[in-house]
């Protein structure tokens, strides 16, 4: 593959991360606020972004914001939130053309930058707090979203087993806060919480494409002014993540007219990026349910015929395997008792080095798939900030080629089932 | 093989039409590890009445058959070819729309035994009646799914208020009781038909050498013998140019309710650039009364009736073209109101020039983007090609949209009148 420069700095309370590449089009800025995810500020911190991006001091307006977007050759501009094991991310990221493509001179990344640091550094202000309509839209905004969650099954299913499963942890909020809690939120207190955020949070920018290191650092300089630290205080020392001690299995059945059932496991991997068997951890998923060639593909799907959809996915932070499938509702138990098999074969080592193989080559293609992508080589490097264990972008696939089959049968014996949740669908069957 | 060159996206394009007239196109790109390849028919879900090859009298197939075709492709004599894809380190995939079905693969390594095993698959049909039987039962699963999907019920609501007659308000999967009637029989009749080489189109992108690949293209297709090609006869039953109803409502298991508008193309009859001049030109319409920065969309927001789900998008092929406006609401009849007599304000007045520059920037910008996607360029130029459009044409005519195609455009496009229509989805329990 090209190889990526990779240029890290310490400028003020941020990490700055400078991506080299010429490989694309536009340049790309994410810049990531990392704080423990909270049932006291979980719904605050989902609110934030949103506020902040409906007007600044430079920007006052949406519309304002949205017009000098369009103008720097419809450059985007998204604030979200996210989960990463119990951290709870607030991001911005902006994308913008590379100017060199256009016939044009404008300094897009400098205004594009300007733009985006604004929204986080400068925020429009009334008195001692955000602006009471705007904080009104966008809790409003947030309410729907949170709602329409119930709208989108497969969704809905997720948030819910993550509800069941982690009830006493802080992974089991769900990332957009709580809708009961928005009324309690001020114009005044969701400032003050924005003052703690920028004073408390580990900030890192990334900035990915064929850019100068020099430019970057001036304008981090310039533009992104947030509070300065005092010196004896450093980054988020890396926090144990909760974990249950006995896994007991629970099973939680919710009825809703829906013409398919949803069935989703909740498994504990007890692995995290920061064991030495995540890679191992990796290759389990892929052999038993993260691909098309996998045990739960072939056995729910290609042979059985009982689903569209069987396929399992990793929690790298938290350690959890998640499994979800679209099903008949009667065929509730025979589906269920295919991926237990699956697991329990996975255990005994049931599969040929052949398959170990194959499931090396889809993982080395996907990872390098990953990087093409300027999200993605954030996404991965991302990893790294979030505990002590450092992994160079170089370091994944010597990693992936290094797995046993021993790794992974040892892998699956550690894995364990904690919640079967089932949202059973009462209008199906009727018209088979 | 013939190259093109464009300088200003330093892009080059090289593209040949084999003599059993597969067109191939090579878009090389430098610094990607991926390379990515779309073998695409022109054949689609709207595809369901037609003279099969080497027959005289026309057919009608059930409902969902295209799509029902794409998921028995994967199977062949050995069993299964995702099995092989991913042997081989890549990941494989496909999909039917409305016109197309494509088999694409990507890979980061082993491109050129990759690229065999796509054109290999897909021209060598293997369907059994068991095997037959067993899809039924997966496919019945995905349309289940999309049941419950209200946004997908609502987007196949609209189409279905838009057109009287026109297959393109048929779900693409079909309904459970449409794919029980396909047959292995049928199934190669469809094959035979849509999958000559000269119905089809190869696109590869990616870190290759265009040379190399083309030749092994035409070693791979000298080995192989087709039937002389015909032209491919379909038959679609007049559709009238108005909409075919004026409202529905769909009550369903959701919490949000949700609005979605539209607007029928009345002559949808073009192809080539005039296709792409009135896309193009819709586009930018949809843009200046819609899109984030305008002072509608700012006041839609203020009065809470649209949050971030609210977009907007324009389909059109031969045959069919709409418009479609919405997303998640707690007051779609509100909503419905405000959008239709929004857009009969914007009809009324003048097209503001600085508006329109800014959104004609908004829109180069976000192609640029989109060309970092070796995924979007192999299938949108194909969509293009299947209409004589060229992809690498987007930005310069962009560049010379005038306000007269504007206005033209959105004088026959945004009649409210006729031409308008909406399907609102309420939460059950909702009067």
């Amino acid at each position: 593959m090209e190889s990526v420069n990779v240029n890290q700095f310490t400028e003020g309370p941020v990490r700055v991360h400078v991506i080299q590449s010429k490989t694309y089009k536009t340049n790309t800025l994410v810049l990531h606020m990392r704080a423990p995810l909270t049932k006291e500020d979980h719904t605050k911190r989902a609110l934030l972004p949103l506020v902040l991006q409906s007007g600044s001091k430079d920007f006052p307006t949406r519309q304002k914001i949205r017009q000098t977007l369009d103008g720097l050759y419809g450059a985007s501009l998204t604030g979200d939130v996210n989960k990463k094991g119990e951290n709870h991310l607030v991001s911005f990221k902006l994308e913008v053309a590379n100017e060199r493509y256009l016939k044009d001179d404008t300094p897009l990344l400098e205004e594009a930058f300007k733009m985006m640091t604004s929204v986080v550094a400068n925020p429009l202000l009334d008195g001692d707090g955000f602006k009471e309509s705007i904080l009104k839209s966008e809790k409003r905004n947030l309410k729907q979203r949170i709602e329409s969650v119930y709208d989108d099954k497969i969704r809905y299913a997720n948030m819910r087993l993550n509800e069941e499963m982690c009830q006493d942890e802080a992974y089991g909020l769900f990332v957009y806060g709580d809708a009961e809690e928005l009324d309690g939120i001020s114009r005044e207190s969701l400032y003050e919480y924005y003052q703690k955020v920028v004073q408390e949070d580990d900030l890192d920018l990334f900035v990915v494409g064929d850019v100068d290191v020099d430019q970057v650092k001036t304008l981090v300089k310039n533009h992104l002014t947030l509070p300065a630290r005092s010196n004896d205080s450093k980054r988020v020392q890396e926090k144990k993540q909760e974990q249950k001690k006995m896994v007991e299995e629970n099973e939680v059945v919710e009825e809703q007219e829906l013409k398919q059932g949803k069935l989703h496991l909740g498994y504990r991997t007890n692995i995290t990026y920061q064991d030495d068997d995540y890679f191992a951890l990796q290759l389990f998923n892929g052999l038993f349910g993260g691909f098309s060639h996998s045990k739960l593909f072939i056995n729910v799907r290609e042979k059985a015929s009982l689903a569209y959809y069987a396929a399992s996915r990793v929690e790298s932070h938290k350690g959890l395997l998640m499994v979800m499938s679209g099903i008949e509702t009667s065929n509730y138990e025979k589906a269920l008792t295919i991926i237990r098999e699956q697991m329990e074969a996975m255990k005994n080592g049931d599969f040929e080095e052949e398959q170990l193989e194959q499931t090396k080559a889809v993982l080395k293609n996907q990872l390098l798939e990953t990087m093409d992508a300027p999200r993605g080589l954030v996404e991965l490097m991302y990893h790294n900030e979030l505990g002590s264990k450092k992994r160079e972008l170089d370091d994944w696939i010597p990693n992936i080629e290094k797995v046993t089959k021993e790794d992974v049968v040892r892998v699956a014996e550690k894995i364990e089932l904690d919640t079967i949740y089932f949202l059973k669908g009462t209008e199906g069957d009727s018209n088979e | 093989m013939n190259k093109q060159s464009f300088d200003q996206l330093n892009e080059t394009l090289y593209y040949e039409q084999l003599e059993n007239g597969l067109d191939v196109y090579i878009l090389p790109k430098a610094g990607f590890n991926k390379t990515f390849a779309t073998f695409t028919t022109k054949y689609g879900s709207i595809d369901n009445n037609f003279i099969p090859l080497g027959e005289k009298e026309a057919l009608k197939v059930p409902d969902g058959i295209a799509h029902f075709l794409e998921h028995k492709l994967f199977e062949d004599e050995e069993g299964d070819v995702f099995q092989l894809f991913s042997k081989q380190g890549a990941s494989a995939n496909a999909f039917t729309s409305f016109t197309r079905t494509a088999y694409l693969f990507s890979s980061t390594s082993k491109v050129e035994k990759n690229l065999k095993t796509l054109i290999d698959f897909v021209q060598k049909p293997y369907f059994t009646e068991e095997s037959v039987e067993k899809e039924k039962g997966i496919i019945g699963q995905e349309i289940k799914m999309y049941d419950d999907n209200p946004d997908w019920r609502g987007y196949f609501g609209l189409i279905s208020n838009l057109y009287e007659y026109h297959p393109v308000k048929l779900d693409i999967a079909g309904t459970i009781e449409s794919i029980n009637e396909v047959t292995k029989d049928l199934l190669y009749t469809c094959y035979e038909t849509f999958y000559h080489p000269n119905n089809m189109l190869l696109f590869i992108v990616g870190n290759v050498k265009p040379e190399e690949i083309m030749t092994l293209v035409k070693e791979n297709q000298a080995n192989k013998d087709f039937p002389q090609p015909e032209k491919i006869e379909r038959f679609f039953e007049a559709e009238p140019p108005e909409v075919f109803k004026a409202s529905e409502e769909l009550k369903m298991n959701v919490k949000t309710g949700k609005c979605l508008v539209g607007f029928k193309d009345r002559s949808p009859d073009r192809q080539g650039e005039e296709l792409l001049r009135h896309e193009l030109s819709i586009n930018v319409l949809l843009e200046m009364m819609f899109g984030q920065s305008s002072k509608n969309y700012e006041a839609l927001y203020e009065e809470g009736l649209i949050d971030d789900t609210f977009s907007f998008d324009y389909s059109g092929e031969l045959g069919f073209g709409f418009s479609v406006i919405g997303g998640d609401t707690s007051k779609p009849d509100e909503l419905s109101d405000r959008i239709k007599s929004m857009v009969e304000e914007f009809v009324k007045g003048d097209l503001d020039q600085g508006t329109v520059e800014s959104i004609r920037k908004k829109k180069i910008g976000f192609f640029l983007k989109s060309l970092n996607s070796p995924e979007y360029i192999a299938n949108q130029f194909t969509r293009y090609q299947f209409n004589e459009m060229n992809l690498f044409d987007v930005i310069p005519v962009l560049e010379s949209l005038t306000i007269d195609d504007l206005t033209d455009a959105m004088g026959e496009h945004f009649k409210t009148d006729t031409q308008f229509t909406k399907c609102l989805v309420k939460p059950k329990g909702d009067r």
